[in-house]
């Protein structure tokens, strides 16, 4: 099995009839992810590429046996959408969107503290480009047809940074078990550690390459995780090594405030972890398949 | 987004943080009415920026006449003021803060940040106050003293207290340190800010509570919903190109180096730069034009980038997803038939159809140098430069 989704998982989108979640929607259905429908409120009983709107997710779930759901919807009503998925039993939620105020995401992650381990729900994202599964599902927004099927473990803040790893591994024909991209937020849903922790127990997954970037801990807490856990070999990345302290680079997270936060320390203390390291981002495909040769 | 030191003093005062007496000017002639109004017999003009240790950058002057809070005004005003924090280009200085002079018993620190490992709210205080957070860590780290606030229900009256008796207070005045923490958690929360630091937090010899300097910042992400704080931001404390790129979307930061660079998302931004670096060039910004990369953004970015007189070479780097490569380079082209450059520029695309797309930029009139992977990129636009 795939971590977190697979081929037949019943996909739902929030945000259906809007431009975006229309657009992707269509995206995932042509990948082949099995889309069941999707909710707007006040919309229920329409049918919209050819698959039922429902005005709650719970009413969707009932209907359909949806397990994981996709947001397009607006940064303001976001980490609403979020708990109502979580309350509705989905299982794997993704949040594309960039722009959720931090307080919200504190609360929702407070908020699924209700749940049971067994009953709570996996949030990926935000401001995230999703998941893929490569032959099976994507719950996300990433250009599909880049990533081979294959035994590699992607985990990535960054959506295009994503992409770049999967080009260089598919040129190199290196193919990708599931890619996972976590977001470039100050707090996340899934942190890195959360992901790769999936990657170790997945039968169908080698070796995970990590692509971190500046700021915050969860790159060093999941090489400190690796380091006392994993069999599986840890390949990293991490991006902004000529950003300046104290200034946010695009990526709401991705600013330096605090030792231990920077590249060149992400770096030095990934490596006493025993992550192998890319030495530059044009090299990531390379470094994945000298690892991959050693296994 | 950062305020200035007078606004956050007024937005804790509402929040039940005593301030010392003080007010606003923005003339010499009225600093001078403003310190008699204030009353008292010294008084501290503060240049206002946004940036802490203004004092050691001369941007704050204690005077002993009403007289001498004018001339120190009128010295501070309209003066660029340089601190460790603002870089070489130094900060404008629009607005003066005059204050009655307090007399310091004992000064403490007092900050709130959200702390990222734990994903909750974090109170840090110390009785090392004055000195920024760094140094208290680095020199006094047993001074420290934290309290993570549970977002669900708020500080609580004992964390307060627990802080309060931590930081030595005597038990007289715990009551109002109580509060006082508690009102700078309030504010916290409830107005979405990211950072709040009262720095010196002081005991004065008349045995008040006052926060004497204090900063505060926002989450961009939520100035949707908070109004009268986004009213709050000054444009003047900001630089000019970025100003100019947040107007329009895009996400920019203004760096030192020579190779100006245009890139779809923040992730390889950063990757891109972290090339031109191992090249052996500095990159003279951040850029990201979004993972869509649409025309109107890349017209945009080049606009931005050519505003900027120490570029010298230009390097584009996009990844093309579901927004094809062909797509992307009609956009380029577009964009540079409105806009003439007169530097070097390097353009690397790849993705989804990316020799449809390098056709499309050959075919066209475009003076350019080709790239192929992000090394050859950064390395051609090294070579650009000599």
């Amino acid at each position: 099995m795939a971590v977190i989704i697979e081929k037949n998982t019943k996909i739902l989108i929030q945000g259906f009839t809007g431009k975006m979640g229309t657009f992707h929607a269509e995206e995932m259905i042509k990948y082949g992810s099995n889309v069941v429908g999707g909710v707007t409120p006040g919309k229920g009983g329409q049918k919209h590429l050819d698959r039922p709107v429902f005005n709650t997710v719970k009413d969707a779930v009932k209907h359909t046996g949806a397990t994981a759901s996709i947001l397009f919807v607006p940064p303001a009503f976001a980490a609403d959408s979020a708990m109502e998925a979580a309350d509705a039993g989905i299982k794997t939620c993704v949040a594309i969107v960039d722009g959720i105020p931090s307080h919200d995401m504190i609360r929702i992650k407070r908020y699924m503290r209700r749940y049971s381990k067994n009953e709570k729900m996996t949030l990926v994202g935000p401001n995230c480009a999703g998941i893929i599964s490569p032959g099976k599902a994507m719950l996300g927004i990433m250009p599909g047809h880049i990533y081979k099927e294959g035994r590699v473990g992607i985990i990535s803040r960054s959506g295009t940074l994503g992409y770049e790893a999967a080009e260089q591994m598919k040129n190199l024909g290196i193919g990708i078990s599931t890619s996972v991209g976590i977001g470039g937020d100050p707090i996340n849903g899934s942190s890195f550690r959360d992901i790769i922790e999936k990657f170790e127990t997945d039968d169908e997954t080698d070796a995970i390459l990590m692509i971190g970037e500046i700021g915050g801990p969860q790159e060093v807490a999941a090489g400190e995780f690796a380091k006392e856990n994993m069999k599986k070999p840890v390949i990293g990345y991490i991006a902004g090594l000529t950003a300046p302290k104290g200034r946010v680079m695009g990526h709401a997270g991705a600013i330096v405030s605090a030792y231990g936060e920077s590249a060149i320390e992400k770096v030095e203390i990934l490596k006493e972890c025993g992550v192998i390291i890319s030495k530059n981002p044009s090299v990531m495909g390379d470094t994945v398949k000298s690892v991959l040769e050693k296994i | 987004m950062d305020i200035h030191e007078y606004q956050a003093k007024e937005i804790l005062q509402s929040f039940g943080v005593t301030i010392p007496r003080g007010g606003i000017v923005y003339s010499p002639e009225t600093a001078e009415n403003k310190a008699r109004e204030i009353g008292g017999s010294k008084w501290v003009v503060k240049a206002q920026i946004h940036s802490g240790a203004r004092g050691k950058a001369g941007g704050v002057i204690v005077c002993n006449s009403p007289l001498e809070v004018a001339q120190a005004t009128d010295k501070l005003l309209g003066k660029k003021l340089v601190t460790n924090q603002t870089g070489p280009e130094g900060k404008i200085v629009n607005r003066i803060y005059i204050e009655e002079a307090t007399d310091i018993e004992k000064e403490l620190y007092l900050g709130l940040v959200f702390d990222r490992a734990s994903e909750s709210i974090m109170v840090v205080a110390s009785t090392e106050g004055g000195m920024s957070v760094e140094e208290i860590a680095k020199e006094k780290p047993d001074s420290i003293i934290r309290s993570k606030i549970e977002v669900a229900v708020g500080i609580q009256s004992f964390q307060a207290r627990e802080l309060a008796f931590g930081l030595g207070i005597e038990p007289e005045l715990i009551r109002r340190a109580s509060e006082t923490i508690m009102g700078c958690a309030k504010a916290f929360s409830e107005l979405d800010a990211t950072m709040v630091e009262v720095n010196p937090l002081v005991i004065s010899k008349q045995k008040q509570i006052l926060a004497l300097d204090c900063k505060m910042s926002f989450d961009n992400n939520a100035m949707f919903r908070r109004d009268k704080v986004s009213e709050l931001r000054d444009k003047t404390q900001e630089d000019e190109k970025e100003v100019y790129a947040s107007d329009r979307g895009l996400n920019y930061v203004s760096l030192e180096g020579n190779i100006g660079n245009i890139i779809n998302g923040a992730g390889l931004a950063m990757a891109s730069m972290d090339m031109i670096k191992l090249a052996g060039g500095e990159p003279a910004n951040f850029l990201d034009v979004g993972g869509g990369a649409t025309p109107e953004k890349i017209v945009k970015a080049f606009r931005l980038i050519t505003m900027d007189k120490k570029v010298k070479v230009i390097l584009v780097n996009i990844f093309a997803g579901i927004n094809r490569c062909d797509w992307v380079a009609e956009g380029i082209v577009q964009a540079l038939e409105k806009i003439e450059i007169n530097v070097p520029l390097v353009i690397r695309l790849a993705g989804t159809n990316v020799e449809k797309g390098n056709k499309i930029l050959r075919d066209s009139k475009l003076n350019y140098i080709e790239a192929n992977t992000l090394e050859d990129a950064a390395n051609k636009a090294v070579a650009a430069l000599k």
